[in-house]
């Protein structure tokens, strides 16, 4: 059957099973665009392409799988730069299709040419610029293919016009993948299993660092049973929180930065830690001369490069985390950890009287109180997607995520400007789930253009925006470490209300307690998108915070009096 | 200092991959060489860069993650073979000639071009051999200088091949 280059795309796209794709139109990609409206792909029309490749990587992290972007070339194409980089550094597979001027003029510098494979090379897993019509349909199921497997990533297929126009046989059995055959990856031997049994077995103080990995895997089922099996307490980093299930008693919650402090301790206190699919990011071990001193540490691994990178590890175990936990498990013989959980529920203890939910309310609305509102009202089920800042924290201490693929959350590249377009393309890949975005007042300014997408979609999602007039992340730094010289912090901000009224979506605000819980009742009642502006205490920072370059032990925890030592009028 | 050795698919770009990544990680390369296998389609680079076991290690397994690249092997601790090539222009007159003859015979060097002012050497072996020879030869006065970089096989049965690939439909 002869097809053109756009419509071989088209029909190859809709074999690997997508149905949703988030783009913007152009020149090189028209005619794409053409042979998209004669397909049965759904295309999301966004307000500007880095929307669109968070779009994909919000659909690909609700999903598991991948998420199309799609885009013109020239700025069409550098404008999904940053959506690239967000899905590279977590790990999401997302596939980027970009429109090339003709190859007749490739490097020619004409209008709207860029070399887009040359600029995402250090930002991609893999790209590949296709000029023949022939090779579109092999070239894109080897994207997917690379985009979802071992570590995930995003992958660009960048596809000149004149390949879109020409026309070649379509052969989809033909098509198959051929990717270099690569040698093995060099893995574990049967000795350094067996030290990672040994270590597993005599730890007295034993604790599981549990990542992303886990869920990328698929294994967070066999994960419980693995936990459950070694009676081992678990801390998680913010893209593993819900990898197992916070009402678990062996949860511990968050560690690093802004982690629990009990958490921190833990790690400070441990004899040995497990780091299940996570890479010991800054974030997340403080100084490493202090990191966990007395810990022997067995490292559960997909990405070789990984190991040791950061921190030295006893045992390293490279491969899938669940074929890994499902060795292991038989080879569990040691489970009493009494003693050490009980001095973890010790700790725990000590940090309940500081949290600001059991301080007496005080007038004032704080943001932990908006997020343990909707937490409360959504029974925790929803699909919470965060942008950047201290929201983002404070949803990760006060959201309790029991499923896998809940919190949707810029991690490694902390984009702002991440939460709506992402929640917009998690809506579509899970469109019976009830989605919220927690938003900051500076991120949300970055990308709130694609309210207009939502109207244009008719899609519900329910949108957060916790307001202190700040930025508020980079105002507590300049209050904890520039003696409070608040510099391009302060920000103006719209009535986001009326602004969301004005795109078509019903805006509330809240600027009290009392008013939280009804507020975010009647929002999710409301069959279409809801926006509420929380108005909340302008100078509360996040608590406990470990300050960049000291250790976990070495946290600033919260003021005794949060007011007096804090809060201003707002 | 680090030696690799990477088998790489023989395509544009792929040289880039892999040079950039060396960027990104900060390391900065020594030399690189690539040339052909028997199979057209593979091509071997051996890359010496500056750093240390850790960054070997990282080098090395952040390269096997380039689709691209069918295998990396940091081989700087095992039993090698390096050898580096140079070509070396070199003032020569009517007087010192016998004498720079004499130099260039002790490093198994070779004269490949004479003229009436300059001769130009050839000399395969070590980096230190090298560099050795050049060290004398300066005193006449180099000219010019054009160095392979460096590569390097494992010795005996300590075999490096790609791996075998699918052939092409």
């Amino acid at each position: 059957m002869k097809l053109t280059g756009a419509e071989i795309l088209c029909e190859s796209l809709t074999r690997l099973g997508v149905k949703d794709l988030f783009g913007y139109p152009g020149g090189a990609i028209l005619p794409v665009y053409d042979a998209l409206g004669k397909s049965k792909l759904h295309h999301v029309l966004v307000r500007h392409e880095q929307g669109a490749t968070h779009m994909a990587d919000g659909y690909a992290r609700a999903s598991g799988n991948v998420g199309v972007a799609m885009a013109t070339s020239g700025p069409g194409a550098t404008n999904m730069v940053t959506g690239i980089a967000t899905a590279m550094l977590d790990s999401s597979p997302v596939v980027c299709i970009t429109g090339q001027v003709s190859s007749k003029l490739l490097g020619s510098d004409a209008f709207q040419e860029i070399d887009i494979t040359g600029i995402t090379m250090p930002i991609t897993k893999h790209n590949v610029i296709v000029s023949r019509a022939e090779d579109i349909a092999r070239s894109v199921r080897e994207a997917f293919v690379i985009a979802n497997t071992g570590r995930p990533g995003p992958v660009l297929v960048d596809i000149t016009k004149d390949a879109q126009q020409a026309s070649a046989e379509f052969d989809w059995d033909a098509a198959v993948p051929k990717l270099p055959v690569k040698r093995k990856q060099k893995s574990y031997d049967q000795a350094e299993f067996d030290r990672a049994v040994e270590l597993l077995n005599t730890a007295k103080r034993p604790l599981i660092l549990a990542g992303h990995g886990i869920m990328v895997s698929g294994a967070t089922k066999k994960f419980a049973e693995f936990v459950k099996a070694a009676n081992i307490p678990v801390a998680m980093t913010l893209l593993g929180i819900g990898c197992f299930p916070a009402d678990e008693k062996l949860n511990l919650g968050m560690m690093g930065m802004h982690g629990e402090a009990w958490v921190n301790h833990a790690i400070q206190e441990a004899d040995l830690l497990i780091a299940v699919g996570m890479r010991f990011d800054d974030r997340v071990t403080g100084d490493l001369r202090t990191y966990a001193k007395t810990a022997r540490k067995i490292h559960i691994e997909i990405d070789r490069s990984e190991i040791n990178k950061n921190v030295p590890v006893d045992a390293a175990l490279v491969g899938d985390a669940r074929e890994i936990l499902e060795q292991l498990e038989p080879h569990i013989v040691s489970r009493e950890h009494g003693d050490w959980l009980a001095r973890i529920a010790e700790m725990k203890g000590d940090s309940a009287v500081r949290d600001i939910q059991s301080l007496p309310d005080n007038g004032h609305l704080y943001a932990a109180h908006v997020i343990n509102d909707i937490w409360k009202e959504t029974n925790g089920n929803a699909i919470v997607v965060t942008d950047v800042g201290q929201h983002q924290m404070w949803e990760a201490q006060y959201y309790h995520h029991n499923a896998p693929r809940s919190l949707i959350t810029s991690g490694g590249l902390g984009t702002m400007g991440f939460a709506l377009p992402a929640a917009i393309g998690a809506k579509f890949a899970k469109p019976d789930s009830e989605v919220w975005v927690v938003a900051g007042d500076g991120g949300f300014q970055m990308t709130m253009c694609e309210l207009a997408t939502i109207v244009q979609e008719k899609i519900n999602i329910k949108i957060a925006i916790v307001n202190n007039g700040f930025l508020g992340m980079v105002r507590q730094w300049q209050e904890f470490f520039y003696d409070k010289r608040y510099v391009a912090t302060p920000l103006v901000a719209p009535d986001f209300a009326a602004l969301a009224n004005a795109f078509g979506i019903r805006g509330e605000r809240v600027s009290n307690r009392t008013d939280s819980i009804n507020t975010i009742r009647g929002a999710r009642e409301y069959r279409e998108s809801v926006l509420i502006d929380f108005r909340v205490e302008q100078e509360d920072s996040v608590y406990p915070m470990v300050p960049a370059g000291k250790g976990l032990h070495e946290m600033i925890r919260r003021p005794n009096n949060p007011l007096v030592e804090t809060a201003t009028e707002p | 200092m680090q030696t690799l050795v990477a088998y790489v698919e023989n395509k544009p770009g792929v040289l880039n991959r892999v040079s950039s990544l060396a960027r990104r990680l900060a390391i900065n390369i020594d030399s690189l060489t690539v040339g052909p296998t028997d199979n057209d389609q593979i091509a071997r680079m051996t890359i010496v860069a500056h750093t240390d076991a850790k960054g070997g290690h990282r080098l090395e397994a952040s390269l096997e993650k380039l689709v691209d690249v069918l295998l990396a092997e940091n081989i700087s601790e095992r039993s090698l073979l390096e050898r580096d090539l140079a070509l070396i222009k070199v003032k020569a007159d009517q007087q010192n000639r016998p004498h720079l003859m004499e130099l260039i015979k002790v490093f198994r060097g070779r004269v490949v071009d004479v003229a009436p002012d300059s001769l130009i050497i050839e000399v395969s072996g070590t980096v230190d051999k090298i560099d050795g020879l050049i060290e004398v030869l300066r005193p006449f006065g180099v000219l010019e200088m054009a160095r392979s970089g460096r590569i390097s096989m494992t010795r005996g049965g300590d075999l490096l091949q790609p791996p075998p690939q699918e052939q092409a439909a």
